[in-house]
């Protein structure tokens, strides 16, 4: 610890960081631009000036840039010396001299960095007479808004862009008081984390284009702390409401999982939420045709189905909260609840559990994987499974260049210095997945094969680290050596990092990964093994347990069920539509709970309108078994409600005890073993600060008697909130909750998302109290750790049929964000792959109409070169929206479409 | 006793005094322009819808009896989709006019709004918006704000240089 003084008063404060860092650590109000904790000091802006004096009797002293100065013990600062606030002053009012006066109009406003700034600064009267630079704004897809007038020249954008998100489109043109940030030309940004400008920018330049179709200030938005549902890794969000439509959402900081940033996919997903299709009110099936009935004869007709002695099974959800899926299973009773995933999927999931659990190598967080200094990824197309993943990844390749840095004395957080000492320098990271990444640009090397062959590399470097470990058979020699590179550089690394996930759909890959991770444990208890999870709560309910949809299937089959409760599942993403319509026609009652109509609720008896996580309580967990609660953000007017609530009450189960969320997380923390610690994952309903609820609405949000004033002019009561300790109200305390409640970062002249800065305990480090959720599996230690042993054969190709490997879309492969009108933009067409050489082989080119069988039926697609899909390999995509894929690996037959 | 004479000649004084009440409704008094009364919103010189939904009025209304939702010509201005205002929570204080950044929202000298029925005290904006500019015939904001709408190019508004060419280093 340093000792610093700040206008002569004395604090402690952690060396290695800037004094700007440690000011703002320390909560006091020092304005900047161009720094942020993420991405490090350039000391491009000038704005974070303060004095810096020799020692007390220095009255003179210095100006200096707070971002520029390392923390020293015995440094002695000013920031209300009048000199530096005057010199503060005249910064802002250089940047805003071509300010194009359209706060009114511009998105950023009431959560501007720069009018906060500005504020803070106390400019407030314009001197500059002369005439203002102006720009023409870009198209940049269907994300994000460009207004380029208001740009600061901070360069936060590029620096983030191109730096910390690897993408090369977006760039800084012209010099002077023009430059420009932009594209080239109008075109879509490229960047899956391009989304994330709309909050490094501190400006209004970019902003997100899908608030703008329904604008409402931040004041304004009902907001609650959420849990992103487009994939497995449980980014933390905030979302906002307003005239009960989900209006947007952005970052929460969570110092473990997301820090500042999520994926597009993730911030741009949420609009499925608000789809004129969504099912508004449960549906009952009258001579033949889905009739609209209400919500008590909803509920008595569930009762009835449940209570009439009939072989109900209910079929749960990867991608529904646990509390919905345990409420299922308590109605049905344990041994009638299956879990609504084909086998090989469930199987996946449960080996991935089975690994972690019983280690040696721990799965580290999102955080913890971007300090990793060598990383091999097996079989997983991370960027478009688990996005923020990549995103860490990228972050990790700068570890072990960072050495160099180090050795020249310069910190981590000097970024210009570092890049500089670093150049092109890049820690190792290998590659192998059946087709090309978004990585492989920053990949040390790279390797395209089939699955089996992954695997059989995965088990080559095991065996490369630790002859124990089995050695696959009949290697050929390039392999063999590229594994021993692999291995060599894992084993030279601090913090090795291996990452796999299902995304190969083959065990084999997963047991690799596995290998070498125990093999490196050996030697390094730091090694970190990391897998991918597909769905918000795969995690979860591989945890809970329950037997694959097959089962399901065959109970029908034999007569053992007549009565099916579908939760939050298109079963025909699952499984064949043939074995789904079989069930769906055979068993004599189909009740299904869904936001939004599918070909499952389509054929359903009984549909229930079933809450997303804007209009529930629930807890997802993540990848690394972090169990994590959402918190309902708004009370939708219709009978939409969270599944779990549907199903209270309905028996034969307990489930009516259960007067609130925290009666049912009690009965899942006795009941379910590995569930003991789900309910701390969040204070319970009873809890309050200082005697109140913590207020889901800003103290100044607007409208309250005059938003339903139309409908009736006294105002309804505020609907109440039995579940959480969060109100549906501006009243209550907003200092300061526990980090699981904040239902927003706001700070007192900090209303932008900047105001993250003092609700952590240090500058990007964790939240006050420590960051939200609860870890549910740690590393188990002490037995000795052991070795998968069947090492696949290698893949041979065969004459005249293909592999089909599934290829994954961050938009496209995610059921959800489908939905959402901006992410439907940028989902490709139903394709399927190839590598040049084979499509020429069969005479095709490029966008011609390829015949694809499989099982006997027939598909017509146009195909799309694939330059490095290895041979006998076809690649197909998954999840598209109407477009029915099949299980893959899979053999399939291809000839020209006639 | 004496106290009680005393009011009584108080009161009798009071009778040959210059009348203070007025005959209301059949006399009207003055009201100056800037008297804080039913609000309108007003339109710009060039007779576009002067409020550009910026919420500002809204969040600085004390009784928070002002809702709008913004939205977009296809030209990128700005406008309110709807406009409402709950006159019978409406203290009159003005602080919307004040915050108001276009001149948009305006305090008339009419406080005749009485009405029977509490709902007919939910003004909408086909009830606000009047047809002129009020008691500002000169801002217009869209002359000024360096935004993009139909009929105005970047570079256009007041004080601009000409858009900057990318292309071209040349200064
Ligand atoms: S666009 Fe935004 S982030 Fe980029 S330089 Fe301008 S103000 Fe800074
Ligand atoms: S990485 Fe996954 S959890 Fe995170 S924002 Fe993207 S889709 Fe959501
Ligand atoms: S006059 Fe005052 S109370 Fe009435 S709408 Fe305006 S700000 Fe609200
Ligand atoms: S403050 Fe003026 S411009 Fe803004 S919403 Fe209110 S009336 Fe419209
Ligand atoms: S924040 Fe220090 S110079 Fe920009």
């Amino acid at each position: 610890m340093a000792t610093i003084y700040v206008d002569n008063k004395p604090y402690e404060v952690k060396p290695d960081q800037s004094l700007l860092s440690a000011c703002l650590g320390l909560g006091l109000n020092l304005p900047y631009f161009c720094w942020h904790p993420a991405l490090g000091s350039v000391g491009a802006c000038r704005q974070c000036a303060v004095k810096q004096f020799k020692d007390e009797n220095d009255t003179g002293g210095r100006l200096v840039m707070a971002c520029m100065t390392p923390v020293a013990d015995k440094v002695r600062i000013a920031i209300e010396d009048p000199e530096t606030v005057e010199f503060r002053a005249g910064v802002i009012e250089g940047l805003m001299q071509s300010h194009p006066h359209d706060c009114p109009v511009c998105d950023e406003g009431g959560e501007c960095h720069l009018q906060d700034m500005t504020v803070m600064t106390g400019h407030i009267y314009r001197r500059y007479e002369y005439t203002k630079r102006t720009f023409h704004n870009q198209y940049l897809g269907p994300f994000v808004n460009h207004e380029m007038n208001r740009c600061i020249q901070c360069y936060r954008c590029v620096r983030y862009y191109r730096e910390y998100a690897g993408g090369s489109d977006l760039n800084s043109f012209l010099m002077r008081n023009q430059v420009f940030f932009g594209r080239s030309q109008d075109g879509v940004l490229e960047n899956e984390f391009a989304g994330n400008l709309v909050e490094i920018c501190p400006t209004g330049v970019f902003t997100d284009k899908t608030l703008k179709q329904h604008y409402t200030r931040k004041w304004d938005l009902q907001m609650a702390p959420s849990i992103c549902v487009h994939c497995g890794l449980g980014c933390n969000t905030t979302a906002g409401e307003r005239y009960e439509t989900l209006r947007r959402i952005v970052n929460r900081y969570h110092g473990d999982v997301n820090g500042y940033f999520l994926c597009d996919r993730g911030r741009f997903g949420y609009e499925f939420v608000n789809h004129k299709e969504r099912i508004r009110q449960p549906l009952l099936r009258k001579n033949g045709n889905q009739e609209t009935i209400t919500a008590e004869q909803a509920r008595e007709h569930l009762k009835s189905l449940v209570a009439a002695g009939n072989k109900v099974i209910g079929l749960g959800s990867p991608r529904a909260s646990l509390e919905s899926n345990f409420a299922l299973r308590t109605v049905v009773g344990p041994d009638r609840f299956f879990t609504g995933v084909a086998e090989a999927d469930a199987r996946l999931a449960s080996l991935i559990l089975e690994v972690l659990r019983k280690g040696p190598a721990c799965t580290p967080s999102l955080t913890e994987m971007e300090m990793a200094d060598a990383v091999f990824v097996l079989g997983e197309d991370v960027t478009n499974t688990a996005p923020r993943m990549a995103l860490a990844l990228r972050q990790s390749v700068r570890q072990a260049p960072m050495e160099i840095a180090r050795k020249k004395g310069i910190a981590g957080w000097q970024d210009d210095a570092v890049r500089e000492a670093v150049q092109e320098e890049k820690g190792p990271l290998y590659i192998a997945t059946p087709n090309s990444t978004r990585l492989d640009g920053i990949a040390t090397e790279t390797f395209r094969a089939t699955p089996e062959d992954i695997a059989r590399l995965g088990f080559a470097v095991a065996n490369a680290i630790d002859s124990v470990a089995p050695r696959p058979p009949n290697l050929p020699a390039d392999v063999s050596n590229l594994a021993a590179r692999i291995a060599q550089s894992l084993q030279g690394a601090k913090r090795p990092l291996v990452v796999s996930g299902p995304g190969c759909r083959s065990e084999a890959v997963i047991q690799a990964a596995a290998n070498v991770a125990t093999a490196l444990a050996k030697s390094n208890p730091e090694v970190a093994l990391s897998f991918a999870a597909p769905e918000c709560n795969t995690m979860g309910l591989a945890m809970m347990g329950g037997a694959p949809l097959e089962a399901a299937f065959q109970a029908v089959r034999d007569g053992n069920a007549d009565t099916v409760i579908v939760l939050e599942n298109d079963l025909y993403r699952r499984a064949g539509s043939k074995q789904v319509d079989e069930l769906l026609k055979n068993a004599k009652h189909v009740v299904a709970l869904d936001s939004l109509p599918n070909s499952t609720t389509e054929l359903a008896e009984l549909v229930i309108p079933a809450g997303s996580f804007a209009e529930a309580d629930g807890t997802f967990v993540n990848n690394e078994g972090r169990a994590q609660r959402f918190f309902q953000v708004f009370v939708p007017q219709d009978s939409i409600l969270g599944s779990w609530r549907w199903l209270a009450g309905v028996g034969p189960g307990d489930t009516s005890n259960w007067k609130n969320l925290d009666d049912l997380l009690n009965a899942m923390a006795q009941s379910v073993p590995g569930f003991k610690r789900v309910p701390e994952a969040a204070p319970e309903a009873g809890f309050r600060m200082a005697g109140a609820k913590v207020p889901r609405e800003p103290h100044r949000y607007s409208g309250r008697t005059a938003m339903l004033a139309n409908i009736n002019v006294s105002e309804p009561k505020p609907p109440e909130d039995p579940d959480s300790p969060l109100s549906f109200t501006m009243e209550g305390n907003p200092n300061e909750p526990p980090s699981a409640l904040i239902p927003f970062f706001w700070a007192p002249g900090w209303n932008s998302i900047q105001a993250t800065n003092k609700f952590q305990s240090e500058i990007a480090g964790p939240l006050k109290g420590g960051n939200p959720g609860v870890r549910l599996f740690e590393k188990a230690g002490g037995s000795a750790p052991s070795y998968f042993a069947a090492a696949p054969e290698g893949f041979h190709p065969k004459q005249g049929a293909w592999l089909a490997v599934p290829l994954y879309h961050i938009f496209g492969s995610e059921e959800l964000s489908n939905w959402a009108p901006a992410v439907r933009e940028l989902i490709p067409q139903p394709y399927v792959s190839l590598n040049a050489e084979e499509a020429t082989g069969l005479g095709v080119v490029e966008g011609q109409m390829l015949q694809v069988g499989v099982n006997g039926s027939q598909f017509q697609l146009p195909l799309k070169v694939a330059k490095e899909l290895p041979k006998g390999v076809v690649g197909l995509p998954v999840g598209l929206p109407d477009f029915k894929e099949w299980p893959m690996p899979a053999w399939v037959n291809l000839s020209r479409a006639i | 006793m004496l106290s009680l004479l005393r009011t009584f000649w108080e009161i009798l004084q009071h009778t040959f005094r210059p009348r203070v009440t007025v005959q209301y409704p059949d006399e009207k008094p003055y009201l100056a322009p800037r008297w804080r009364g039913r609000i309108i919103l007003s339109r710009d010189p060039d007779g576009g819808e002067r409020c550009v939904a910026c919420y500002l009025c809204a969040v600085a209304c004390p009784v928070d009896c002002i809702a709008l939702q913004a939205t977009e010509d296809p030209q990128g201005r700005r406008y309110p989709e709807f406009f409402r205002i709950n006159f019978s929570r409406c203290i009159f204080c003005g602080l919307c006019e004040d915050a108001c950044p276009t001149y948009a929202i305006q305090l008339t000298p009419d406080f005749e709004m009485a009405e029977y029925k509490r709902q007919n005290l939910v003004y909408e904006k086909e009830q606000l918006l009047i047809d002129g500019p009020g008691k500002y015939p000169d801002y217009n904001f869209w002359r000024v704000a360096g935004v993009q709408i139909g009929g105005k190019n970047k570079g256009e508004s007041e004080r601009e240089d000409p858009p900057t060419d990318v292309h071209s280093n040349l200064p």
